[in-house]
């Protein structure tokens, strides 16, 4: 008894080293004021980064950032919820087609394909803005959305559709009454896979944004280029908290309303 | 409300689902429809029920046609072999859906919904209306959705193979309930199946499908009896199917090594043939003269299965193996297999288990 729970405790603190381990860096330099080599640890630390971070344009970084993942979010689902139901119900002439489309700006290396993109949305006059932002986030969030809602619809069976219209639902009203409910931790898991994804894109929003529109990677990247690696790390650990708080409100939200019966139809 | 359908056919694309197919339904009974899977008896209640258009032909609800109708408003009610319940919904909200749609005061919702319930013996527990289907067993859930169906009082009920996800127990008590319910309510009926057990025990009314097209129509007992083809005979689970050949003279069938006079009503036309009868039918002579109105298959008793009811015995009769039941083990090795006339039945065509192509290529 005794003995398995050593190894028990030493695996979770091999575990934790693991994990926490290369964020535990970060953390370190977040309070660095004074470090230089060859001390081990800070010679001198604080908050004084912390109190700069927070009083400077980091915070209206993280504001922007948040704004746009979730425009980018609402709108992805507008176009793909409607989509992924259509392609995954009916017979879709060209339906592998339409997914492949989807598919291609990811096909290539990104910073081609999103500097080709930036010099069209700068004619269109959309450039160093956020709606410009918006769009070249889309390209990689619509990727995501399109399969898996696709997916989603898929594994919802025909017959649990097929008994509401057989009562006598119209088509529209099935897909509100039955298959969206039904959709709804795969739309909400998709959902999340974006508006993480539009946080903490980088490339587009560096090429299409910069200098006028700047997001916590764009900051956070800035900040290091000027050897301000303090502020680098406070940037890095405030991005990972949005990813925290919503995995966990969707752990909670899943288990309670869903998980116990998706799967088993 | 008596269903008929008329010359009605689906195609998809080369593929013949449905081959002018000819049918009316029992007013208020139950009607099984029964064949191997791909035989087409999914289509025609999908075409009935509206999820599907036939490529031609009529579907009368009464005097009307309800092709081209949407399945919204034809008034049927489905039960779905996986159950389709809603996950999400309680059971109460899964079975007043129907009523909910047609607008009724909830007084009204809430009194039916738990006089449906009471019907398929649901309302086991004061909580029940307010459980999740995933919380019951396969056979509840299909209680369930038979209340469902039933709360919407509709023209027809369709039922597709309602019972084949349960375990053997389960079905057996359920076949019971929903042939009760079914005359109490006394709703036209239709009963997809692939068990012909089920569909001879349930059904006023037994029509068997192969290949998109109808085989045979009647009563369970004139199906079983007098099946009036060789694949009806197989699929009914005759258990002594076996290849003839047309003697030279065309006046009888060699089969198993044993000269079988052709039946009057037989016609000489084909090179092979199918002789089947049932092992119940069959017993077992040892020394004794054949009767005069029966056959008799000289061979090997191979081995005797005790199976409760009756002793099984196999006997190896020429290339065949022949099967016959009776209440006391007989000894072997050299007997004698005798089947009255009235039980043999002989059929033009090989059989379909003796690697002869098959009718149709119907998926």
């Amino acid at each position: 008894m005794k003995r398995a729970r050593i190894v028990r405790i030493i695996l979770v603190v091999l575990i934790s080293f693991i994990i926490f381990g290369p964020l535990s860096s970060l953390v370190i330099w977040s309070v660095a004021e004074k470090w230089y080599w060859p001390h081990l640890l800070p010679q001198q630390v604080g908050l004084f980064y912390w109190g700069k971070v927070f009083q400077g344009r980091m915070m209206q970084a993280l504001q922007v950032g948040v704004l746009i993942a979730c425009v980018v979010t609402v709108l992805s689902l507008i176009m793909t919820v409607p989509l992924g139901y259509v392609l995954a119900r009916f017979r879709v002439p060209f339906k592998a087609a339409v997914l492949l489309i989807f598919l291609l700006p990811q096909a290539f290396p990104q910073l081609p394909v999103f500097a080709n993109a930036t010099v069209y949305l700068y004619r269109a006059n959309l450039g160093g803005k956020v709606p410009g932002v918006i769009l070249i986030h889309m390209v990689g969030a619509l990727v995501y959305a399109v399969w898996t809602m696709t997916a989603v619809f898929k594994s919802i069976p025909a017959s649990l559709e097929e008994a509401a219209i057989n009562l006598g639902a119209s088509r529209i009203r099935t897909f509100w009454n039955i298959s969206l409910p039904l959709a709804m931790p795969g739309i909400i898991a998709s959902a999340l896979l974006i508006f993480l994804y539009s946080l903490d894109e980088f490339t587009g929003t560096l090429l299409v944004g910069s200098p006028f529109v700047l997001t916590l990677p764009v900051f956070m990247y800035n900040a290091s280029q000027g050897y301000e690696l303090p502020v680098a790390s406070i940037t890095a650990l405030l991005l990972m908290v949005p990813g925290i708080i919503l995995l966990l409100v969707l752990e909670r939200y899943l288990k309670a309303e869903y998980l116990s019966s998706f799967g088993r139809i | 409300m008596e269903v008929r359908v008329e010359n009605l056919s689906k195609n998809y694309g080369a593929v013949q689902a449905l081959r002018d197919v000819n049918l009316s339904f029992v007013d208020g009974g139950l009607t099984a429809i029964l064949g191997p899977s791909g035989c087409g008896k999914t289509t025609l209640l999908r075409c009935i029920a509206g999820f599907l258009e036939p490529t031609s032909g009529a579907i009368y609800f009464g005097d009307e046609n309800v092709v081209g109708l949407p399945p919204q408003a034809r008034g049927t009610a489905m039960v779905f072999q996986n159950y389709a319940l809603w996950p999400h919904m309680s059971i109460f909200d899964n079975v007043a859906y129907g009523l909910r749609l047609q607008k009724l005061p909830k007084d009204e919702i809430r009194k039916r919904v738990i006089d449906a319930l009471n019907m398929v013996e649901m309302m086991v527990a004061p909580d029940i209306l307010e459980r999740k289907p995933t919380a019951l067993s396969g056979g509840q859930q299909q209680r369930v959705a038979l209340a469902r169906a039933l709360v919407v009082r509709p023209k027809v009920l369709l039922l597709d193979e309602p019972l084949s996800n349960l375990d053997a127990k389960v079905r057996q008590r359920l076949r019971v309930e929903l042939r009760r319910l079914q005359r109490q309510v006394g709703i036209t009926t239709i009963y997809v199946t692939h068990d012909q057990e089920e569909a001879l025990s349930m059904a006023d009314q037994v029509v068997v499908m192969d290949c998109g097209e109808v085989r045979q129509v009647g009563t369970p007992e004139q199906i079983y009896r007098n099946p009036t083809t060789a694949f009806v005979a197989e699929f009914l689970g005759v258990t002594n199917v076996l290849a003839g050949t047309l003697t030279p003279d065309g006046k009888a069938v060699v089969a198993a090594g044993t000269r079988i006079p052709l039946p009057a009503d037989v016609p000489a036309s084909s090179d092979h043939y199918t002789v089947v009868f049932k092992a119940d039918a069959a017993y077992i002579l040892q020394d004794q003269p054949t009767p005069q109105d029966a056959v008799a298959f000289t061979g090997e008793l191979v081995e005797v299965f005790f199976v409760g009811s009756t002793y099984r015995h196999y006997v190896k009769a020429g290339k065949e193996m022949l099967l016959v039941d009776s209440p006391s083990r007989v000894a072997g090795p050299s007997v004698n297999v005798v089947v009255p006339r009235a039980e043999l039945k002989v059929y033009p065509g090989a059989p379909l288990g003796h690697d002869v192509e098959p009718t149709c290529s119907v998926g």
